[in-house]
């Protein structure tokens, strides 16, 4: 760039230079061009999914292809991290190469359905009336549905055995938010830590508050209610009371994870995932359902992956794919991916009674993901993130305190009616 | 600061060189023709790799990221290709947004606070290995180190240090007495602790440029003032500084767009937050963009431009300022 030294050159190229540097950091444009092309040839189908952590060899590699062989093809499978893939997803369509399958977080789903770049699963001739209502609510957008969930993971309370038997408090009485604080009391009297869960600000955050804003009776329509005011004041007061770290401003669900792991933390607001975790765990472990304000199950967002075929030109292609999503959508297809990830409830009541014969231990978590509800449901579509984003900068204003709670969520309401409007 | 700045930090920093006086021979590039000769189109030819490249990587994407900002990007007008043309409608949204003040006030505190910083104890830094002494060479290596750690490595070890309950730095302020300091989570100084993560980083290459610029000062001038009866201080004042200035001008703008491009060292430690407590314009943009499950790309454009704006304007006043000293 700085071969010569003449002055217009060096000009031109400075200011470019400069221009680009700015540029780069800041806005891509819409990231890299990274987009595969869908296989041209007839017998290599692609797919995505958002799980790097499962490479060539991993075992989730070779059920995807014993689909592909069921359909007499190949599949060439790449993996993205979940926000990337959207992005991913994005551009593909944007360039027409989209691949024939993704697997895609569920909030995703009807931010793409929206743009016209997903087939409907009726196209496809695809029934979804076995899948559990409050799992298919995320993929179907005005009446269609857009995918089908391959499994359902959601979020619970991990407790700490030992820590709750010394300090005398029985799991069992945790049934509202009243006698869960006086748990923590009575754990941090006896000297551990209380509670810890991801109050971090992204959707993390969000995912995590949502149990208690559900669990107070608020709705997502309206950040500012009473209610949405109260749960907040629930995670302030423990912050303030010393119940919960302060750290809990900046951490993901991971951290909270190895937080709890150390052994120093009575309770964790975890998910499903981690449940092969908290059995290898150092110490004795136990999970109770998060409870409501007033009592019972409070409702936890439900996570997991939808299984989605993008509009492809050539439509000769959608024969194999309907037969590589139905061999993942079958009751013994179901409970062979939860199988396969220790994590998945199958989203179908057939699968999680399969699934329960095999595996009884998992019992409160087919439970906990029967009354979760899905972030985009109650018909908030694509407007969830924007809303999204309000709530859980709210929370990181109240937790951190720059706003009282009411204010915080106030503020929030003002920007998603800003936002979605 | 990224690795990535490197060879267009190395390749300026022979410009500055250059313009602290030596003259090295210069290629000719293509002249103003009078009617295309022969040698001519065989320089215009040799010159066309680079047009390419410069149409293709920078050129193209600065376009397109106005054209971003001028229309509406919703996702579904991203991928179907019909956005609607709304004008300055996307700049007027982000003036009028209630972070942009915060975002305005987090970019230059951390811009001027981290430049300061970094160019102050690089300058320090290089004037203090200007001496060589057993194993200078060595410690200098040393301090390259932020340089080489990949960035996640880095900020995350920050996080990590900074941590309010666990981090080893507040521990350490604790067997002193002092309480708990919520550097990451509490939004007064949620901006100043990423500053001082983003002041450890940028040190090196501070260090690095400003120390080849003292390589051009002769020793002869040192050795004079010395004879002359100028103390260390005085040395420093009456000829490094002076003789430092092209260098220093340069390492000072170079920062200065880094700094405000910086988005990994923020978004690593704190997202920005809590709140917006930590929000810098290339953070904000960021976000828009990349940073929720809903691609905002318009804004996030519009946000971006700004921020190439404001870095075009330090541009064009560094080469005012080059002029001037080459006329002088």
């Amino acid at each position: 760039m700085h071969h010569t030294r003449r002055k217009p050159v060096t000009l031109v190229t400075a200011v470019l230079g400069t221009a680009t540097l700015a540029l780069v950091g800041a806005c891509s444009s819409g990231g890299a061009g990274g987009g595969q092309a869908s296989g041209g040839d007839s017998t290599t189908y692609t797919w995505w999914d958002p799980y790097p952590q499962h490479d060539a060899s991993s075992d989730w590699e070779a059920r995807v292809q014993q689909c592909g062989e069921e359909a007499g093809v190949t599949i060439q499978r790449t993996a993205y991290d979940t926000t990337a893939l959207t992005n991913q997803a994005l551009l593909s369509a944007q360039e027409g190469t989209s691949p024939d399958v993704i697997l895609l977080d569920n909030p995703a789903v009807s931010t793409l359905a929206e743009t016209g770049m997903l087939t409907t699963m009726d196209e496809f001739g695809l029934d979804t009336a076995d899948v559990d209502a409050n799992l298919l609510d995320a993929g179907v957008v005005d009446g269609e549905t857009y995918g089908i969930p391959i499994g359902a993971n959601t979020l619970a309370l991990y407790y700490n055995k030992e820590i709750l038997d010394a300090a005398g408090v029985d799991p069992a009485s945790i049934t509202d938010w009243a006698s869960l604080t006086a748990a923590l009391e009575a754990v941090t009297g006896a000297g551990h830590k209380g509670i810890t869960f991801a109050g971090i600000g992204t959707e993390e955050g969000s995912f995590q508050f949502l149990p208690w804003f559900w669990g107070a009776g608020a709705d997502l329509t309206q950040l500012d209610s009473p209610e949405a005011v109260e749960a907040l004041e629930l995670w302030k007061g423990w912050l303030d009371a010393g119940y919960a770290p302060n750290s809990v401003i900046q951490n993901s669900q991971n951290t909270t994870w190895e937080e709890f792991l150390t052994g120093d933390f009575a309770f964790v607001e975890n998910g499903t995932w981690q449940v092969n975790s908290a059995a290898e765990a150092d110490f004795e472990t136990g999970v109770v359902q998060l409870p409501a304000k007033d009592g019972g199950v409070a409702p936890a967002p439900t996570g997991g992956e939808f299984i989605v075929a993008p509009v492809q030109s050539d439509e000769g292609r959608y024969e194999v794919t309907r037969q590589i999503v139905e061999c993942m959508t079958t009751p013994e297809g179901f409970v062979e991916t939860a199988n396969t990830f220790a994590y998945y409830v199958p989203p179908t009541e057939e699968g999680q009674e399969q699934l329960l014969a095999e595996s009884p231990e998992l019992e409160t978590w087919v439970e906990a993901v029967r009354s979760a509800k899905g972030r985009t449901s109650d018909n908030l579509g694509t407007d969830y993130p924007k809303i999204s984003e309000a709530l859980w900068t709210a929370v990181q204003n109240a937790l951190s305190g720059s706003a009282t709670p009411q204010e915080a969520l106030s503020a929030a309401q003002a920007d998603a009616e800003a936002a979605t409007s | 600061m990224t690795m990535t700045t490197l060879p267009t930090a190395v390749g300026t920093r022979e410009d500055a060189g250059g313009a602290a006086g030596s003259t090295p021979a210069a290629p000719s590039g293509p002249r103003r023709r009078r009617g295309p000769s022969a040698s001519q189109w065989a320089a215009v030819g040799f010159a066309a790799p680079l047009l390419v490249y410069l149409v293709l990587f920078y050129a193209y994407p600065l376009w397109r990221n106005v054209d971003l900002s001028l229309h509406d990007y919703t996702i579904r007008a991203f991928v179907q290709g019909d956005p609607e043309f709304v004008g300055l409608d996307n700049f007027a949204a982000v003036f009028a947004s209630s972070t942009f003040p915060a975002a305005l006030w987090n970019t230059a505190f951390f811009t001027v606070v981290s430049i300061a910083f970094q160019f102050t104890i690089g300058l320090a830094l290089a004037v203090f290995f200007r001496s060589s002494f057993r194993l200078s060479g060595f410690l200098r290596a040393l301090f390259l180190v932020p340089w080489l750690l990949p960035l996640i490595v880095s900020s995350s070890t920050w996080a990590w240090m900074l941590n309010s309950d666990n981090g080893i730095v507040n521990s350490v302020l604790e067997s002193f007495g002092i309480g708990q300091i919520n550097w990451l989570t509490s939004p007064d100084t949620a901006l100043i602790a990423v500053t001082i993560a983003n002041i450890w980083l940028g040190i090196p290459f501070n260090l690095v440029i400003l120390y080849s610029g003292l390589q051009n000062v002769p020793g002869e001038v040192y050795e004079a003032a010395s004879l002359d009866g100028a103390g260390a201080w005085r040395q420093f004042r009456s000829i490094t500084l002076p003789l430092l200035r092209p260098v220093s001008a340069i390492t000072i703008l170079l920062g200065l767009i880094y700094t405000l491009k910086v988005v990994d060292v923020i978004w690593i430690m704190t997202t920005g937050g809590p709140g917006n407590a930590s929000t810098t314009f290339a953070v904000w943009s960021y976000r828009e963009a990349f940073g929720t499950g809903q691609p905002d790309f318009s804004p996030a454009a519009a946000v971006g431009n700004i921020l190439i704006l404001v870095a075009l304007v330090f541009g064009f006043l560094h080469l005012q300022l080059q002029r001037r000293q080459e006329a002088s």
